[in-house]
């Protein structure tokens, strides 16, 4: 086996104590709004995107449309656009087939490992092979781990109010998101304007509100930007 | 919903999340991101998972509840205590779960 692929194996370790039980909830969480195990997985192999997956959840079970759900999960994947253009010197000389390969398993947690190693390595790795060795290893992890969840998902009582899951789980992922103040002012006015627009129809204050939101930051960041040249 | 909306639901959720991961590994050296995209880009998580998270908690039943009768308003705010000290999802789901069958048990009807 090549020893790069090998290298981005070893490294992407560490973290899978973080993909395991956060791809099982997905997958428990899947089954908890009603799919059924193949839809299960079929949505974790088709999407392969675990916060998207959670947030569909949450609508279906409060029964927003269709197109909703759809616009809602594109949003929070948009962040891939980001990875995807931090990663791509690294990814090059393939034939498009391999990068759409490579782009299709593309995670948070392979891109934070591979960039890191990428950015501190003075080593002659071959970029393409870690992240591939990176990338497969969160993916597998991940289907086995969502697959295990969708098993014992039916274990779970409706009684136990799994739902609230969705919230909690967005919760920690929001604080890790929080890294300065204009973070955090779109965090606030994303959630005070979806807690305001909650009352419009086919639940677009979500999108309403989500993009209040990266204005609002965006606008934080600026004035702080001004005020320091001047 | 249909199994079909289901399925059109994945394959359309599935595709664009795919277009936006090989967009820019496609594009290289043929368009440059601009400027003002990483940067706004960079506010999508923290906007869009509150505004996920702000009226889940508030309107528990679809109805606005700011009273110390919404349990979930509650175990959220120690959910998020957990979260912020933590950051680990799973410490947070086990923390805010206890504390809102706790309150049901201990308050509830």
């Amino acid at each position: 086996m090549n020893k790069d692929f090998v290298a981005g194996v070893r490294g992407s370790l560490p973290i899978l104590i973080g993909v395991i039980p956060f791809a099982m909830i997905s997958g428990v969480a899947a089954v908890s709004v009603g799919l059924t195990f193949f839809e299960a997985m079929g949505m974790s192999v088709v999407v392969f995107a675990g916060a998207s997956q959670l947030a569909v959840f949450q609508l279906m079970s409060a029964g927003s449309p269709w197109i909703i759900m759809v616009l809602t999960a594109w949003i929070i994947n948009l962040r891939f656009t980001m990875y995807s253009a931090t990663l791509a010197p690294h990814l090059q000389k393939l034939s498009n087939w391999r990068k759409a390969l490579l782009a299709y398993m593309l995670s948070d947690q392979a891109f934070g490992v591979s960039m890191s190693r990428f950015v501190s390595a003075e080593d002659k790795i071959d970029h393409r092979w870690y992240y591939f060795g990176t990338a497969l290893t969160i993916w597998v992890t991940w289907q086995i781990s969502a697959l295990i969840g969708a098993l014992l998902g039916p274990l779970v009582p409706a009684s136990w109010g799994f739902d609230f899951a969705f919230p909690l789980s967005f919760m920690a992922l929001m604080f890790t998101a929080l890294r300065d103040r204009p973070t955090v002012i779109a965090a606030l006015a994303g959630g005070f304007v979806a807690v305001l627009a909650k009352g419009l129809p086919y639940n677009l204050g979500l999108v309403l509100a989500i993009s209040i939101g990266i204005a609002a930051g965006y606008w934080v960041e600026n004035l702080k930007k001004q005020e320091a040249a001047a | 919903m249909s199994v079909l909306s289901i399925w059109l639901l994945f394959f359309a959720v599935g595709f664009g999340t795919f277009t936006l991961r090989f967009l820019f590994i496609y594009l290289f050296g043929k368009i440059e991101m601009p400027d003002w995209l990483p940067r706004a880009l960079r506010f999508v998580p923290a906007a869009a998972l509150a505004a996920l998270v702000f009226p889940a908690l508030t309107h528990p039943t679809g109805n606005l509840d700011i009273s110390l009768h919404n349990f979930r308003l509650l175990a959220g705010l120690g959910g998020a205590l957990v979260a912020w000290k933590t950051r680990n999802v799973l410490f947070t789901i086990l923390a805010g779960m206890l504390l809102l069958w706790a309150l049901e048990v201990a308050f509830g009807m």
